[in-house]
């Protein structure tokens, strides 16, 4: 590509020129054959797409070539060049930032946007991304060692990611660089899943299992001519499959969600017809329990970006749980307020019980996997010690935050705040 | 490029500073992430990189102190300058105390492995290093972003930690009534557990540091003491067999 371009320059002034004026042009044509050299790795194509562009840069402005250099640089200080690199930067599906040889960011994509969060152009590169291997990585570009060089780089926190960086010069002494992020999550993510989920299945359905095998042998043993005890045998067994599918069933929705990768954004969850449906679906689990639900929401349009299933499945979670656990209160309430108080605009929903209350000590830590605050009510409830873990999960994926508030005999308050666009 | 000041080296000097700062920041949350993962899954191979890693922070910070030092001396810095310079050295000590703090969880994970421990502790411990290290990543972000406004969050998350913590001392010293042997690990997890959360303090520490250095005002002295350790111990002695 390199070579090409030198060509290109001998064969006279006016096209240098018409080169140097769409050099925007030209460096946003090179971050995208690079970006998609670096995906789709079709080589013939990506000299072909670098031919047309260098083409297209030296033709496009031949229109104009009689106007005077004046008139050029006032085309290039309007913008248009500036804007269509933005354009194909914004075309590229995974997240580009494109840099000077300070490490400023110039231009971020808005999959970098969203990758990231806060990365806005005059940022430095080398304070937001400070792990090791992208310092060695960003110093080797910058200080011309290498002409283009590629990390593996994981981030840890809110969600764990895993990305393949690489980083390159734009051009010809445009001082520009790019930096492009390939997404790894997946293939990362189901290799964890698989080792937890074999931790935790093994190490959960151990206790359930050596009971039924415990039973099986005293059936076939000592009990074996006692029908009484036959029957209360099964009974028991029985539950404890139960126990063991409702426990498979947890884990693999919470293996599921965490295999999906991060958020797609753009779509609006209405947070009133949501819960509704919520509060239908446990109608019946309520009475069982002769619990009354009461709803208080806010006035007006109730949208928080997110996923309709996921938040369905947070607002069931937590309300099986006041219902099941609350239950001497004799009442749940369900609020939705406009929190205007945080950092961010959002929505607070208050699931609120008025049962016995979860002790201080134990707060901070009932949405660990498989923690219970009492294991006989979690047996007897049927809870698997997963449903508190699985809400977390899905909010910190939204951005969102699970607060809880309880007091020994006077009950619970969970209250999620879904931050608003 | 716009230049704040006449001589550019000026400017040179200070960005160096922050770039070393974040260098920093960057080698003391992966030696901490590490230092959990070797204690999590019983890996003393990643326990001694860490260990060995600490020296990197340690010349970090002498470093840091040096080209500030010079700096006043040769540029005699006002206001915001000024503010940016003495902050330096005082971010660069935090970060590396946390290098020291997650050293010092590493070299437990030798003594800890023996032991049969319940993985729930070990989950409360991944649990609260999460938070602490949650903690640190943002208050490096705000230092790269300087958008001190979002520094509210700092102070609720140490509640959060406080409140963890208590919870894992309270967990650890009934496994250590249960059963004498259980002393030695639990001992060393308990100085694990308060490491993390001076990991969280130091992160606060910082968070005030950098607000001072963009507004030229101290955050106000409220903050609550929220670990409730020192009541445990009398609770906790009470429901003995």
């Amino acid at each position: 590509m390199a070579d090409t371009g030198a060509e290109r320059i001998t064969t006279g002034q006016a096209v240098a020129a018409r080169l140097w004026n769409s050099r925007w042009l030209l460096a946003a044509g090179f971050v995208a054959v690079t970006a998609v050299y670096g995906f789709a790795g079709m080589s013939a194509y990506v000299v072909l797409a670098a031919l047309a562009l260098l083409l297209a840069a030296a033709l496009l402005p031949t229109g104009r070539a009689i106007r005077s250099t004046e008139s050029a640089a006032a085309i290039e200080a309007s913008g248009l060049q500036r804007l269509s690199g933005e354009y194909l930067a914004a075309a590229v599906a995974d997240p580009l930032i494109i840099f000077d040889r300070t490490a400023i960011i110039v231009h971020a994509n808005a999959a970098a946007f969203a990758a990231f969060g806060g990365i806005a152009p005059g940022l430095s590169l080398s304070l937001k991304f400070r792990a090791p291997e992208m310092q060695a990585l960003l110093d080797g570009v910058l200080s011309g060692t290498v002409a283009s060089d590629a990390v593996d780089y994981t981030e840890k926190l809110p969600v764990e990611r895993a990305y393949r960086v690489s980083a390159s010069s734009v051009g010809h002494a445009t001082d520009l660089y790019v930096l492009v992020f390939k997404d790894q999550s997946e293939t990362r993510r189901i290799d964890r899943m698989r080792a937890d989920f074999i931790a935790n299945a093994s190490h959960e359905l151990r206790t359930p299992l050596a009971s039924i095998s415990g039973f099986i042998e005293t059936l076939r043993g000592p009990a074996r001519n006692d029908p009484a005890a036959r029957e209360q045998f099964l009974q028991i067994m029985q539950s404890q499959t139960g126990r063991m599918a409702r426990l498979i069933d947890d884990l693999l929705s919470l293996s599921r969600l965490e295999m999906k990768p991060y958020l797609k954004p753009g779509t609006e969850v209405d947070l009133r017809q949501t819960i509704d449906s919520v509060i239908d679906s446990l109608g019946p689990l309520a009475r069982e329990n002769s619990v009354v639900i009461e709803r208080d929401y806010a006035q007006g349009p109730l949208d928080v970006p997110g996923d309709r299933d996921e938040l369905f499945q947070v607002f069931e979670n937590l309300l099986e749980n006041a219902c099941k656990y609350g239950q001497p209160g004799g009442r749940v309430t369900v609020s939705i307020a406009r929190g205007e108080a945080g950092p961010e605009p959002g929505f607070d929903v208050t699931i609120r019980d008025y049962g016995p209350g979860i002790p201080e000590e134990h707060i901070p830590r009932i949405t660990e996997r498989f923690y219970r605050v009492d294991v006989e009510s979690s047996r007897t409830q049927k809870g698997t010690g997963l449903g508190l873990s699985i809400v977390k999960h899905i909010l910190t994926r939204h951005n969102a935050r699970l607060s809880i508030k309880s007091e020994v005999g006077k009950g619970a308050a969970f209250t999620v705040h879904l931050p608003a666009r | 490029m716009q230049s704040v000041h006449i001589v550019s080296a000026y400017d040179e000097e200070l960005k160096y500073l922050s770039k070393r700062i974040a260098a920093m920041g960057g080698h003391a949350e992966r030696m901490v992430e590490q230092a959990i993962q070797a204690l999590v899954n019983a890996d003393p191979g990643l326990a001694q990189k860490v260990i060995r890693d600490d020296i990197v922070l340690d010349e970090g910070q002498r470093e840091i102190d040096d080209k500030a030092i010079v700096i006043i001396a040769k540029r005699q810095p006002m206001a915001t300058d000024l503010r940016e310079i003495v902050g330096a050295i005082r971010i660069s000590a935090d970060l590396e105390r946390v290098g020291d703090l997650g050293k010092n969880v590493a070299k437990r994970v030798v003594s800890v492995i023996d032991g049969r421990q319940p993985t729930s502790l070990f989950r409360g411990l991944e649990a609260l290093a999460e938070l602490a290290l949650t903690q640190l990543k943002e208050v490096l972000d705000v230092y790269a972003s300087r958008s001190v406004e979002k520094i509210g969050f700092v102070r609720d998350r140490d509640d959060q930690i406080d409140a963890m913590y208590t919870s894992l001392f309270r967990e650890l010293l009934t496994y250590m009534m249960e059963d004498p042997r259980n002393i030695t690990p639990c001992t060393h997890l308990l100085f694990c557990a308060k490491n993390i959360e001076r990991i969280g303090d130091h992160a606060t520490n910082i968070a005030e540091t950098i607000y001072y250095i963009v507004t030229g005002e101290q955050l106000p002295a409220e903050r609550p003491k929220g670990d409730k350790t020192d009541q445990v111990a009398l609770q906790a002695a009470l429901p003995v067999k």
